[in-house]
């Protein structure tokens, strides 16, 4: 085989396995989501259908795919239709642009755990992510009810709020890894906690570097995935269902299956500018030889380990905390997490230049 | 691949010329501005096959992630329904004059009548961006940032919460 042959076969196999791992952890994710909602509110949760109730993801799938499905009579008809996938398509990009793990030797070739390899990933990652929110948005307007139109609309505002406290919060931890690729932000964050012992360099994980940074990335993560105390959307006690009021059936499982993977997409992305990647204290010492393929599928797991803490977490926090009122959420947004995203770049900038 | 890439030049440029005519086309505002997303996306993709990664990837960023997505809560807050169309005779003629003189200028590119502009080849990433901003174009750079901020204030002078008092000195 070719060169090229090789490469775009791997392209393909990496591809349907990334989006397998997407796809395959949002019936996980639901299942995650009432089972853990029940333990904290003192009840069982779903445990009928097959063992411990896991099969019950399925079983709401087909009750979901049996379900009429209804287009409003006055709405946009083409973009009533195409606003569920506008959410979905997003969340799955972003996930071919993040690196699950270190790359491998097959054949005299480096494999790499990664789909796209750009050297201005982190961009990407942020010009995606910010296109989930004309789904929303556009699902509100063409559903042509108050509830939906008011529910996009808070959607558009608040995710252009957010998405400046992010981006600048990711501006700082750049300026410490002083690159825009993902691979090579995961590569600087070896050790768990130190300096590079040749150039002085910080090795540890970006989380160290960068607490303020982290704190407000988790928080406007939140916000972008529409997540509680940031559920402003669809916030059902007031908006009845909100941007999907009127969606039934297979639609609206699309938007539900948008805000899960969009739940895996953020929680990657925090692993990667943040917790390391692949990387854990003492992995190197198990005797798997890096860069071989089981050093590979064991940084997976790392990966995805990290991932579900992360995703517990914000099921966790989802049935913690209440809902932020409107005024609330722009004032949080625009006079807490801006400014001090601002401060956080200015000091990281003065260290950097300094050192 | 130079067949895949000619193939993706095609793809994204029909995709940018339709969609950029259904802004036009579109009665509705919201289709509009949604053709327009459609069409910066294209343009996006089309950056990405003349290797200007980052170009592409703030494309994306700033007018399909940030702007259209205000335009989009504009229009949607003000609820805009179908606009008849009613330009007046003087718009109509100057819009006219204008497409054809940039179909001229178009054609006489193509026709290689002027003189191309010279563009580098390197300008794909991040840091080479960044040099030349902070070089060549640093009088040019920090002027944009000065005029953005000047929009800024004015942005918070207008829209600031004013004391009971100073609003009835305002109408007195």
């Amino acid at each position: 085989m070719s060169d090229t042959q090789v490469y775009y076969l791997a392209f393909l196999v990496k591809l349907l396995v990334v989006f397998t791992l997407a796809v395959g952890l949002v019936p996980i994710l639901v299942y995650a989501e009432r089972r853990v909602s029940a333990l904290m509110q003192f009840r069982w949760g779903p445990n009928r259908v097959g063992p411990f109730g896991l099969l019950q993801p399925f079983a709401d799938m087909v009750k979901l795919l049996c379900k009429e499905d209804l287009v409003p009579e006055r709405a946009s008809k083409v973009l009533f239709t195409i606003a569920p996938a506008l959410t979905c398509i997003p969340p799955f990009l972003v996930m071919s642009f993040i690196p699950v793990a270190p790359s491998f030797a097959l054949a005299g070739r480096e494999m790499k755990g990664v789909v796209v390899d750009s050297p201005v990933g982190i961009l990407l990652l942020l010009a995606l992510s910010s296109l989930t929110v004309y789904g929303l948005a556009i699902g509100g307007w063409a559903s042509n009810s108050k509830y939906s139109l008011l529910g996009g609309l808070r959607s558009s505002a608040q995710m252009i709020s957010y998405e400046l406290a992010m981006g600048i919060s990711v501006l700082a931890v750049l300026c410490v890894s002083g690159t825009l690729n993902l691979s090579e932000i995961i590569y600087r964050q070896t050790q768990f906690f130190g300096y590079d012992a040749q150039s002085g360099n910080w090795a540890g994980w970006n989380i160290f570097a960068q607490p303020l940074a982290f704190v407000i990335f988790l928080v406007a993560a939140f916000a972008e995935t529409n997540r509680l105390p940031f559920d402003l959307p669809e916030a059902e006690s007031e908006l009845v269902g909100g941007y999907h009021t009127e969606y039934s059936s297979m639609k609206f499982s699309l938007f539900f299956m948008g805000e899960y993977i969009g739940m895996v997409g953020i929680s990657s992305v925090l692993v990667v500018l943040f917790l390391g990647g692949w990387h854990f204290p003492g992995m190197n010492s198990l005797g798997v030889q890096p860069g071989t393929l089981p050093f590979t599928l064991l940084g997976l797991l790392v990966f995805l380990a990290k991932i579900g803490v992360l995703l517990f977490f914000f099921i966790h926090v989802r049935w913690t905390l209440p809902r932020f009122r409107y005024d609330q959420l722009m004032r949080i947004g625009w006079k807490v997490l801006l400014p001090l995203a601002l401060l956080n770049v200015l000091v990281t900038g003065a260290v950097v230049a300094g050192s | 691949m130079e067949v895949l890439e000619r193939v993706a030049f095609y793809v994204m440029a029909v995709l940018a010329v339709i969609s950029a005519l259904l802004v036009v086309v579109n009665r509705n505002p919201v289709a509009s501005a949604m053709s327009l997303v459609g069409a910066f996306l294209a343009v996006a993709g089309l950056y990405l096959t003349l290797n200007a990664t980052f170009l592409s990837a703030i494309q994306v960023l700033v007018y399909a992630g940030a702007i259209m997505v205000l335009f989009l809560f504009v229009i949607m807050l003000l609820n805009l329904e179908r606009e008849p169309f009613d330009l007046p005779g003087i718009g109509r003629i100057a819009g006219f004059g204008l497409s054809v003189a940039l179909l001229f200028s178009l054609i006489s590119l193509a026709l290689g009548a002027v003189a191309r502009p010279e563009t580098s080849a390197r300008g794909g990433s991040g840091a080479e961006i960044g040099d030349v901003f902070f070089s060549d174009y640093l009088f040019p750079f920090e002027m944009a940032s000065l005029l953005l901020l000047v929009a800024m204030v004015g942005v918070i002078v207008v829209a600031r919460r004013r004391k009971p008092e100073e609003e009835e000195e305002e109408q007195a």
